[in-house]
């Protein structure tokens, strides 16, 4: 039993079965890598596992509690986190707000507090302020907290995104396409920072990731879907052998 | 005890402004402050749920009318009742205590009535829930106009007024209304409310429990709305109907877009601005309303983003750097 598992899932959408049986188990502290071509359901399984969609059948265990019948917040709040495809920041928020936010279900203020300004809260608002600021320096974002998150640079909004994600104190990261847009020595950067950020937090990492030099570099453990269904399992050896990975990507021959 | 003595300031400077007020201003102008208080609470209120958390109301006026209709129920059926109890003080303690009491069932009424129709109709997004809270408002003021106990289409009169002292009540729940709002805007709640309008999806990911702060958004919102009811019904001494329909909710909504969506700041500014410019071109009646559309149209051209633009009220230099 691992940290996350997928048991038989099934989600259709209409006639369209989008992600059919599938499973999954991701052992506690694995780099995970779920690949597949344009359309194979990645990102209907990341929408399962937070929450997004009901699975039609089967169940999806964090930690060993069922989660998938489980609003996003509650998910979040039972240890997972992500980032999203197409970035999406608080745009309005500086960048050490959005960090802030992040820590909104670790807080103990009531309404109370926060209407009167109490001590308590004051003390907690430092507190807040002050994790989110070392998370910002391990992203060598702290120079920028006070601008907008919407006028950073798209490397850095993609970084901001990964620490936002860490400030809610996962158990699970999950990245969505974390690489996309960014040119080859970004990429690089970022395999370094994702492998540092899984060691230094203790995070088990679940990436979607279209770019085959990063998901081969870092992942442990990878699995190949196509059409909702697994296809392939291994590391990330075995799959580049593959021979239905590669008819998967290139088409039989 | 910098908050004691804060509080402690406004209550003698609004009461010995309240001394002197209409004896520097005359009765009419005095008037139109006292509006223009009650309509920064209904502003700056409405900009928590319109402005900060980012979901269209356009049913405010609904909550401002039952606030207003409740608070003069109470104390026009309960007031002999309520004047035994605390028989023991002056005259004029037995009136503070029949206000306040309004004020605060007021603001209970209203904001149970936030509760019932946010629970169901925050699940809709844009335009579906500006469709209902619409719907909401017209219906409040239907029933309102069909209850005789409450004087029906002919209006409630004969509501005490319980205080020469408006001006420093008014005033004193400004100040509550902003502070509240304020505080609660720099709070973990604040950002939770901001991050709903920002990208509802990305807060739910991050353990935002977003219906549940878009109804806790609602819920305040209309209680505030509920206590400038109360005020409104006990300053005027007499409700009618007419005063809570769309228009009215469509004027506040004027108040904070001009303003500056989300700015407090914004919203204190453009209910002073509308109650000026509603009174001064009092003659025109309805064509008032052209004029504002013409305004609304100027100020979309030339400063899309409202008066104060979408920061603080005390942020200046942080807005300026941002501007760039």
């Amino acid at each position: 039993m691992g940290l996350l598992d997928i048991k038989d899932c099934t989600k259709k959408f209409g006639g369209l079965v989008a992600v059919r049986n599938l499973n999954m188990s991701l052992a506690p502290g694995t780099l995970y890598g779920l690949i597949g071509p344009n359309g194979a359901g990645k990102t209907t399984v990341f929408n399962l596992i937070t929450g997004v969609y009901t699975p039609d059948q089967g169940s999806i265990e964090l930690d060993g509690k069922a989660i998938h019948r489980k609003k996003p917040s509650s998910i979040a709040r039972l240890g997972m986190s992500r980032t999203f495809q197409n970035i999406r920041l608080f745009k309005s928020m500086t960048v050490l707000e959005n960090v802030k936010l992040a820590r909104h279900m670790k807080r103990k203020q009531s309404l109370f507090d926060a209407v009167m300004r109490t001590r308590a809260l004051k003390d907690e608002e430092r507190q807040i302020e002050h994790d989110a600021t070392e998370l910002l320096k391990i992203f060598h974002l702290d120079a920028r907290a006070s601008e907008l998150a919407s006028n950073l640079p798209y490397g850095a909004q993609r970084r901001l995104e990964i620490a936002r994600a860490l400030a809610t104190d996962p158990k699970v990261l999950l990245l969505d396409e974390p690489a996309a847009g960014m040119n080859p020595q970004e990429s690089i950067e970022l395999m370094g920072l994702i492998r540092s950020v899984r060691d230094r937090f203790q995070l088990t990492v679940l990436l979607v990731e279209h770019n085959m030099k990063v998901v081969m570099g870092i992942c442990e453990r990878i699995q190949v879907i196509d059409y909702g269904e697994t296809i392939a399992l291994g590391s990330p050896k075995e799959i580049q052998d593959d021979p239905r990975v590669i008819e998967a990507y290139l088409g039989g021959a | 005890m910098r908050k004691a003595i804060f509080w402690i300031a406004a209550v003698l400077i609004l009461a010995g402004l309240q001394t002197q007020l209409v004896g520097w201003i005359g009765a009419y102008y005095y008037k139109i402050v006292i509006l223009a208080g009650i309509n920064i609470i209904l502003a700056v209120s409405l900009n928590l749920i319109n402005g900060i958390t980012g979901q269209f109301s356009i049913g405010h006026a609904g909550f401002y009318a039952i606030g207003a209709y409740t608070s003069a129920s109470l104390v026009h059926y309960g007031e002999s009742a309520i004047r035994g109890t605390v028989a023991f003080l002056p005259r004029f303690g037995q009136d503070t205590v029949l206000l306040l009491l309004g004020i605060l069932v007021a603001a209970i009424a209203a904001g149970l009535a936030g509760v019932a129709v946010g629970i169901p109709s925050l699940r809709l997004r844009g335009d579906y829930l500006a469709i209902v809270t619409l719907g909401f408002g017209e219906i409040i003021r239907v029933l309102i106009l069909n209850i005789d106990a409450i004087g029906g289409a002919r209006g409630f009169s004969d509501i005490p007024p319980l205080s020469n002292f408006f001006f420093f009540w008014v005033f004193l729940f400004v100040l509550m209304t902003v502070g509240t709002i304020h505080n609660l805007v720099n709070s973990s709640y604040g950002r939770a409310f901001i991050s709903i309008r920002d990208d509802e999806i990305a807060a739910e990911a991050m353990g935002v429990d977003t219906t549940r702060f878009k109804v806790l958004s609602f819920v305040i919102s209309s209680m505030f709305a509920g206590i400038g009811g109360s005020l409104f019904g006990h300053y005027t001494a007499y409700l009618n109907p007419n005063s809570f329909t769309f228009v009215t909710s469509f004027y506040l909504i004027i108040m904070i877009v001009v303003g500056g969506l989300g700015s407090i700041g914004g919203s204190i500014l453009g209910a002073i601005l509308v109650t000026v410019i509603l009174e001064a071109f009092r003659s025109l009646s309805e064509f008032r309303l052209v004029g504002f559309s013409i305004l609304l149209v100027l100020v979309m051209i030339y400063r899309p983003q409202g008066l104060m633009g979408s920061r603080g009220m005390f942020k200046f230099k942080r807005r300026a750097a941002v501007a760039k």
